[in-house]
């Protein structure tokens, strides 16, 4: 199906041609190569319709966001992260799409074509982060299986689309609704292997920032990012953002299936996190909000400053939504640190920029890390949680930088 | 093999471009690999895992494929599978 759309697919050495050795050197960068005799090095590529990004796998496409991209407040549409669980993605005919809605704990099922949701319901658009839960994983030691992304596995898009609540509410929900569940149309290869379904917590499905999105940074969702409609949990990990929803049930007892109660889980009290009390086990609890990071994105590790003038760091930082209060910068490999000025506030579920500026007094190695806080109280860690999965990597990042 | 053969009957591999570019390491039991995990996922899953599962890692992942995944990998072929990944792109 995918290869009869013809991809486009560029070559490394054409990529070297058009854009230099800076694409290859950030695509390295975000993916924290490591070099290793059996490693393949990550090449970039081209979806339809996309910047060429770092792939991670082919099939189903999963493709990071080299960081060069994240100088902007919003990430643009087609250099954005892609990620999918299933190689089955239906290009769907909005004609024959309708988003059908039900479960044991309602009365009313629904359904609705995209014309219905666009304007029987308030449209919102809220600016948000979608962070993969796994973003990071290539920096745990000891490694962890799985996609290795990089730093790139995120985007900050202005979402635009209808609350699920003010939806739900037309199918009178019953007292005894406990979770609301949600599918897309991908699926995998077999039909043994279990469908990616995502399930909430009613309190979260409510929320006024859970949305059912149909535009991207002004522009209908393209494919790959869910086409025609997706779902929006601004503050929770990107695992909850079903692409090309289809189904959304309301149920009384919780959701049952891989994706919920054996894959996307976190051990228990190790993260500061939002409850799903549904979908607790005795050892285990699945990933819900996003924890405070932050990413320097204008200086690599090892870069040479030729001058004793002042070097200017950006970044980004980033929470669940309790809005950041700080970043804080050391460049004597934390002994001490100095605040860096927060750039504009586009929202509270939105990253923010950052700026710090230092003039380094002498020739010499400078170890420069990024600390962010939230107003949740937390910090970022000099370690990151160690966990199975290999998710919510927030260590303050440290790079060396070489004053010559 | 009859079940992946009806299974199969059912589907058309939707392979994306660029992933025949994908090459394994030669050894006994990269055929198998090819088709078997090549089914569901391209090959890349498997050097981009290059070093980092030991032999109960790779097993853990290559039993996950067949219980959690639904992979019809019957046990000869999962016992070839997991040697070839071992010893190819172990720790």
């Amino acid at each position: 199906m995918m290869n009869r759309r013809g991809f486009i697919k560029k070559t490394v050495a054409s990529l070297v041609a058009l854009s230099g050795w800076s694409v290859l050197q950030h695509a390295a960068l975000a993916a924290n190569l490591v070099a290793t005799d059996s490693k393949e090095s990550p090449i970039l590529d081209t979806l339809e319709g996309k910047k060429p990004l770092i792939k991670q796998t082919f099939r189903p496409p999963n493709y990071e966001t080299p960081i060069n991209y994240f100088d902007t407040a919003f990430t643009p549409t087609d250099a954005f992260f892609v990620r999918y669980h299933h190689a089955q993605i239906p290009e769907i005919d909005v004609k024959d799409w309708r988003l059908h809605i039900g479960g044991d704990a309602l009365s009313k099922p629904l359904e609705f074509t995209l014309e219905q949701l666009r304007h029987e319901f308030e449209t919102v658009e809220i600016a948000a982060l979608c962070l993969c839960a796994g973003n990071r994983r290539s920096l745990f030691q000891p490694p962890v299986a799985g996609v290795q992304w990089g730093s790139g596995a995120m985007g900050n898009a202005r979402w635009r689309g209808v609350r699920l609540r003010d939806v739900l509410a037309r199918a009178n929900i019953d007292k005894t609704a406990l979770e609301v569940r949600f599918d897309g149309a991908d699926s995998g290869i077999l039909r043994t292997t279990p469908d990616f379904i995502k399930s909430l917590p009613l309190a979260k499905a409510l929320d006024e920032n859970t949305l059912i999105a149909f535009e991207m940074n002004g522009e209908p969702l393209p494919h790959w990012h869910g086409f025609p409609v997706r779902l929006i949990v601004a503050g929770w990990v990107a695992t909850y953002w079903i692409k090309h929803l289809n189904a959304i049930n309301v149920l009384s007892k919780p959701a049952n299936n891989f994706w919920m109660q054996t894959a996307y889980r976190l051990p228990k009290d190790k993260f500061n996190a939002e409850q799903c009390d549904s979908q607790v086990s005795e050892i285990t609890v699945p990933i819900t909000d996003i924890v405070v990071n932050s990413l320097i994105t204008n200086l690599t590790d090892g870069q040479l400053i030729t001058a004793l003038k002042p070097v200017e760091l950006k970044g980004l930082a980033w929470d669940a939504g309790d809005g950041i209060t700080g970043v804080e910068i050391s460049t004597d490999a934390g002994n001490s640190w100095q605040s860096a000025a927060l750039m504009q506030n586009h929202g509270r579920f939105s990253w923010r920029h950052w700026r710090y500026s230092f003039t380094p007094k002498a020739a010499g190695e400078y170890a420069v890390m990024a600390r962010a806080s939230s107003h949740s109280g937390m910090t970022q860690p000099l370690v990151a949680v160690a966990n199975p999965s290999g998710y919510h990597h927030n260590a303050v990042q440290k790079i060396t930088i070489k004053v010559v | 093999m009859r079940r992946l053969c009806l299974l199969l009957a059912f589907f058309v591999s939707p392979a994306m471009a660029g992933e025949e570019s994908v090459r394994l390491k030669d050894g006994e039991g990269k055929d198998k690999v090819i088709t078997q995990c090549g089914l569901c996922h391209s090959l890349d899953y498997i050097p981009l895992n290059a070093n980092i599962m030991d032999k109960a890692g790779w097993e853990k992942t290559v039993n996950k494929m067949i219980k959690g995944m639904g992979a019809p990998i019957e046990d000869g072929d999962k016992k070839i599978i997991i040697d070839y990944l071992v010893s190819h792109y172990g720790r």
